[in-house]
C-alpha cells in the first residue's frame, strides 16, 4: 500500500540545503480588541524544486503564513517571533525596501483571484513588463521581446495581441496564465501560490496546475502551495503541512499524511473532502413519504436566449435542455461558468420566461404563470444561494430573516409565526439562541443553515440549491450536505442541485445533467454518468477532479 | 456617433428642459413682480392705467401657459428677453457679468483640485499612521467652513492686518486671490476626501499586492497603479461639484463685492427680475449639464473597461 501511493519519486537531491526555512513563526494582527495572534510556532522547510502544500480551512492561518514569507501582511499584521530564512538569511525582520529587492526576483507570488489581481486600466503586456522594469532587466526592446516569450511560454495563444489587451478582455484562466508569466519572469527560486486555482473552473484548474508543475520542473523552482483543497494538495505536493487555528496539526511527505494521518483533524479533513472520498456506494434510501413515481420537475427542450448588443444579436444561454426529477430525489445540474446552469435554474423558479420549451413544477406550467399566480407558485419552490454572507440582510435578526417569507403569504397570527420559526430552526440544527442575533455574529455554516431555514419555512415541495455549499469549508460542507440529506428523508423534498463540483454532486444526487455551453451533453443516473460518461466533455470534467492521483487508485 | 453618446446627449437635453420648467414655475410662484417693484415707486408718479399699459406691453397678464410657451420658443431661438430692471437685453447682461465669474470658477476649481491632490498624496505617502489620520481629518475641517465666514476672515487677515492685498482698487489679479481661495477651500474638501478614500480602497485591491510581489516600492505602486484607478471615480464627483462652485460663487462675489454672475443673481433676486433669473438658471444648468456630459464622454478615454461596454452598446 505504501508503495502504491508513493506517486512521485522523492527528489534525488533531498539532502540539499533548505531554500526556505520557517522556524517558530508567530504572526498577529492588531484589531479593535487588541493584538491577536493568528499564527503560532509554525515550522516548515521547503527544499529547492519541491512543492510544499499548506492545507487548512478558512481562518487556519495558511494565507497569513504565506504572506509573512513574502512580507505582504496586511498593514495591521506583524511578525511577532520566529525566523523566515531564505537560503539561510533571515528575512523576517527586513524592511519593505530590502524586501523589494528580492520580491519578484527571488520570491514571487501567484495570487488567488485572477479577476482582481491585474490592474484593470493597464495592458497585459505592461503588467508583465513591469516586473522586468522594476528589476532593470534590459532595454525596452529586450523587455518587450521577453514579454511575448513569457506569454507564449504560459500557453497563451496570439501573445502579441494579448500583450495589447486589457485584463477584462481575457478569461479567468487566461488571466491566471498572465499572473503565472509574471511570477516566473525572473526565474525565482520560490513561488508562493496562494489558492492559485480556487476561483477557476475545474478543467481550467487542472490545466493551470499542470502548467505550474511543468514550469516548476523546467526551472527548478520550489512552490509553497496554499490551498483549502486536500485533493489539490494530494495531487501536487511532495510535502503537506496541515494547519488549524494557526497551529500545525501535522506535516510530512504527502503519501504518508494521506495514508496514515496522525492527527484527528487531518482524519476528519480526509473524510470530509468530497474529492477524496469515494462515491456513495450504498443506494440512497428514498424517503418513506414518497409514494408513486410522479415527477416534481419536468423540463422539456428548454431554450433561453438573451439579446446582446441592442437586440440585434442573440446569445443562446440554454439550448434544448430536458430532464425530469422524481419527487423526493435530487437532480444535479453540473457545468462550468457560462454553461447555462444558473440560467436553467432561474427559468425553473420563474424568474424569467424561457424563449421556448416547457417547465412543469409540481404539475404547474411555470412558463405561463403571471402576476399573483406566479407569486403563489413561489411557495412551492424556494432558492438557497451560494454565498451565505451576501444572501442574508445584515441588518435583520435571524428571526426576522426566517419569518419574512411567512409575512408575504397567508397572514398567520404572530404566535403561530413564532412557533413555525422556532420549529424550522430546530429542524436545521440551530440553537434558539441565534434568533436575536444578526448574520455577522454567525459562522458561514450557520448562515447557510439560516438560508435553508428561510427557504423551508414556507413548506416548499422543491428546493433549488444554487452552489449552496461551494463557499463553505469542507468540514462545514459535509455537515450541510448531511443536513440536506436528512431534511430530504424527513420532509420528502425534491432538490435541484446546481454545482460546478462533480465530487459533491456524486455524493448528493440521484440523477444529473451535465451542461456545456448551454447544451446538455450527458444525463441520467449519477453513477451511470460517472462510470460511463457519454461525452468527451464529461470525461474531461471527471478526470479534472483533484485528488485522484493519490487515493483514487486503491 | 454611438448609441452611448446619443443617449447621454438626450439625457442632458432632458435635464435642461426640466431645469427650465421647474425654475419657470418657481419664479412665477414668487409673490409680487418686477414690474410692480419698479413702476409702483411713488417717485415715478405713474397712475394705475399707465402701469396697466406697461404690464400689457410685457404681456405680464396673459395666461401662464402662454407665457411659458413664449419663453420656451424665445430661449430656443436664443432670445432671452429684456431685464425689466435694467432695461437691457438679458443676454448682454449675462455676457458682461460672465468673465469675472468664469475666472473665479475656473481658478477656484483648479486650486481645489491642486489642494485635494496634495492632501491625498501627503496622506498616501505619510510614513506614520498618526500623521495620516491627521491629514485625513483636514478635509472635514474645510467642509464645515462657511464661505462667507472664510471670506471675511481672509479679508481681515490679509487686507487689514497684513496689508498684503489692498481692499480699495486692487489689481485685477490681486482682486481674485482671496475670492479664489475662499471658493476653493470648501470645494477641495469633498474632492480630497473621495480621493483619499479611493486611494485607501485601491491599496487593498489584490492587484496592488501583486505589484508589491513584483518588487515594486510603495511610491511606484501609488504612481503606476493606484493613481489612475483612484482618480477615475473622482471625475464624476468633480462634475457634480461644479454645481457647488456656482453656488459658492454667488456668496463669494457678494462678500468680496465682485461684479459677476453671482452679483447679478443677487441683484436680480432683490429686484425680482424674473427674465434675468430665468436666463441665469438655464445658463447655469446648461454649464452644469455640459460639464457632466464632458465627464461622461471622457470616461471611456481613461477606462478601457467602458470602451468595451460602449462598443457593445454601439
Amino acid at each position: 500500500m505504501t508503495t502504491a501511493i508513493n506517486i512521485r519519486p522523492v527528489p534525488a537531491d533531498v539532502p540539499k540545503l533548505p531554500l526556505l526555512e520557517i522556524s517558530n513563526l508567530a504572526v498577529g494582527y492588531r484589531g479593535s480588541d487588541g493584538f491577536q495572534r493568528v499564527v503560532h510556532e509554525v515550522c516548515l522547510l521547503v527544499r529547492p524544486g519541491e512543492v510544499v502544500a499548506l492545507v487548512g480551512e478558512s481562518g487556519s492561518g495558511k494565507t497569513t503564513t504565506a504572506q509573512a514569507v513574502i512580507g505582504l501582511l496586511a498593514e495591521n499584521g506583524r511578525v511577532e517571533a520566529g525566523a523566515v530564512r531564505l537560503n539561510g538569511t533571515d528575512i523576517a525582520g527586513w524592511s519593505q525596501r530590502q524586501l523589494d529587492t528580492i520580491r519578484g526576483s527571488r520570491i514571487s507570488l501567484i495570487p488567488q483571484d485572477p479577476t482582481s489581481s491585474l490592474n484593470p486600466v493597464k495592458t497585459i503586456g505592461a503588467q508583465v513588463a513591469e516586473v522586468l522594469q522594476i528589476h532593470r532587466q534590459g532595454s525596452r526592446a529586450e523587455i518587450d521581446a521577453r514579454v511575448i516569450e513569457l506569454l507564449t511560454r504560459v500557453g497563451l495563444s496570439q501573445p502579441e495581441l494579448r500583450a495589447k489587451q486589457y485584463p477584462h478582455e481575457l478569461s479567468g484562466g487566461m488571466r491566471q496564465r498572465v499572473l503565472i508569466a509574471i511570477a516566473i519572469a525572473l526565474r525565482p527560486a520560490l513561488i508562493i501560490a496562494d489558492e492559485p486555482t480556487s476561483a477557476l473552473d475545474v478543467t481550467v484548474q487542472k490545466r493551470i496546475l499542470d502548467l505550474i508543475d511543468e514550469l516548476r520542473r523546467e526551472y527548478g523552482t520550489a512552490v509553497l502551495l496554499v490551498t483549502h483543497d486536500l485533493g489539490v494538495a494530494a495531487d501536487r505536493a511532495n510535502h503537506i503541512v496541515v494547519l488549524k487555528g494557526g497551529r500545525i496539526q501535522e506535516q510530512g511527505p504527502t503519501a504518508e499524511v494521506l495514508a496514515f494521518p496522525r492527527s484527528e483533524y487531518t482524519r476528519k479533513l480526509l473524510a470530509d473532502a468530497p474529492s477524496l472520498g469515494k462515491a456513495r456506494a450504498v443506494p440512497r434510501i428514498r424517503s418513506p413519504l414518497i409514494s408513486g413515481s410522479d415527477d416534481a420537475i419536468a423540463v422539456e427542450s428548454l431554450v433561453q436566449d438573451f439579446s446582446i448588443g441592442g437586440n440585434r444579436e442573440v446569445f443562446r444561454a440554454v439550448d434544448g435542455v430536458s430532464f425530469t426529477v422524481k419527487r423526493g430525489t435530487t437532480h444535479a445540474i453540473v457545468g462550468e461558468s457560462g454553461s447555462g446552469k444558473t440560467t436553467t435554474a432561474r427559468s425553473i423558479v420563474g424568474f424569467q420566461k424561457p424563449t421556448s420549451g416547457r417547465i412543469l413544477v409540481d404539475g404547474i406550467d411555470v412558463t405561463i404563470l403571471r402576476g399573483e399566480n406566479l407569486r403563489q407558485f413561489r411557495k412551492t419552490i424556494q432558492l438557497v444561494y451560494q454565498n451565505p454572507f451576501a444572501s442574508l440582510d445584515p441588518r435583520q435578526t435571524i428571526f426576522q430573516i426566517v419569518e419574512e417569507p411567512l409575512l408575504n403569504f397567508d397572514p398567520l397570527p404572530r404566535e403561530d409565526r413564532a412557533k413555525k420559526v422556532h420549529a424550522i430552526l430546530e429542524r436545521v440544527g440551530l440553537p434558539q439562541s441565534v434568533l436575536a442575533r444578526k448574520p455577522r455574529a454567525l459562522s458561514g455554516g450557520q448562515r447557510q443553515r439560516v438560508a435553508i431555514a428561510r427557504a423551508l419555512v414556507l413548506d416548499p415541495q422543491v428546493l433549488v440549491l444554487d452552489e449552496a455549499v461551494s463557499a463553505l469549508d469542507v468540514t462545514v460542507q459535509a455537515q450541510i450536505l448531511a443536513l440536506l440529506d436528512e431534511l430530504q428523508q424527513a420532509l420528502g423534498l425534491t432538490y435541484l442541485f446546481i454545482s460546478h463540483d462533480l465530487a459533491v454532486v456524486r455524493q448528493i444526487s440521484d440523477t444529473v445533467s451535465v451542461l456545456h455551453n448551454g447544451r446538455q451533453v450527458d444525463s441520467g443516473p449519477v453513477e451511470d454518468v460517472f462510470l460511463r460518461p457519454g461525452s468527451s466533455y464529461t470525461r474531461e470534467l471527471i478526470s479534472a477532479i483533484p485528488g485522484q492521483r493519490g487515493i483514487g487508485q486503491h | 456617433m454611438s448609441r452611448y453618446v446619443i443617449g447621454r446627449i438626450g439625457q442632458a437635453a432632458l435635464v435642461l428642459w426640466a431645469a427650465f420648467t421647474v425654475s419657470f414655475i418657481l419664479l412665477q410662484a414668487l409673490p409680487g413682480d418686477a414690474i410692480l417693484i419698479k413702476f409702483l415707486n411713488p417717485e415715478l408718479g405713474l397712475g394705475p392705467e399707465q402701469i396697466a399699459d406697461i404690464r400689457a406691453s410685457y404681456a405680464a397678464d396673459s395666461p401662464l401657459w402662454m407665457q411659458y410657451l413664449h419663453t420656451v420658443a424665445n430661449f430656443l431661438t436664443g432670445r432671452f428677453g429684456y431685464s425689466i430692471h435694467a432695461g437691457v437685453p438679458v443676454g448682454d447682461l449675462i455676457l458682461a457679468n460672465l468673465p469675472p465669474t468664469l475666472w473665479l470658477a475656473t481658478l477656484g476649481f483648479l486650486l481645489s483640485v491642486v489642494v485635494a491632490v496634495i492632501l491625498a498624496a501627503l496622506s498616501a505617502l505619510s510614513p506614520f499612521s498618526w500623521l495620516r489620520s491627521f491629514i485625513q481629518s483636514i478635509p472635514s475641517l474645510f467642509i464645515s467652513t462657511p464661505v462667507f465666514w472664510l471670506g471675511i476672515l481672509l479679508i481681515q487677515v490679509f487686507s487689514f492686518q497684513l496689508k498684503l492685498i489692498p481692499v480699495i482698487n486692487p489689481g485685477p489679479w490681486q482682486a481674485l486671490i482671496l475670492p479664489v481661495l475662499t471658493l476653493a477651500v470648501p470645494i477641495s474638501a469633498p474632492l480630497a476626501q473621495i480621493l483619499m478614500r479611493n486611494i485607501d480602497q485601491v491599496l487593498t485591491e489584490p492587484f496592488v499586492a501583486v505589484a508589491r510581489a513584483k518588487g515594486a516600492s510603495h511610491r511606484w505602486v501609488l504612481w503606476k497603479h493606484v493613481a489612475k484607478n483612484a482618480v477615475l471615480p473622482t471625475l464624476t464627483i468633480a462634475g457634480i461639484l461644479f454645481g457647488e462652485l456656482l453656488a459658492g460663487a454667488v456668496v463669494t462675489e457678494a462678500v468680496f463685492g465682485l461684479n459677476g454672475l453671482g452679483g447679478l443673481t443677487q441683484r436680480s433676486v432683490n429686484d425680482q427680475d424674473i427674465a434675468v433669473l430665468q436666463a441665469i438658471v438655464v445658463f447655469s444648468a446648461a454649464a452644469f449639464v455640459l460639464i457632466n456630459l464632458t465627464v461622461d464622454l471622457l470616461y471611456p478615454v481613461f477606462d478601457p473597461r467602458l470602451r468595451a461596454r460602449q462598443g457593445a452598446l454601439a
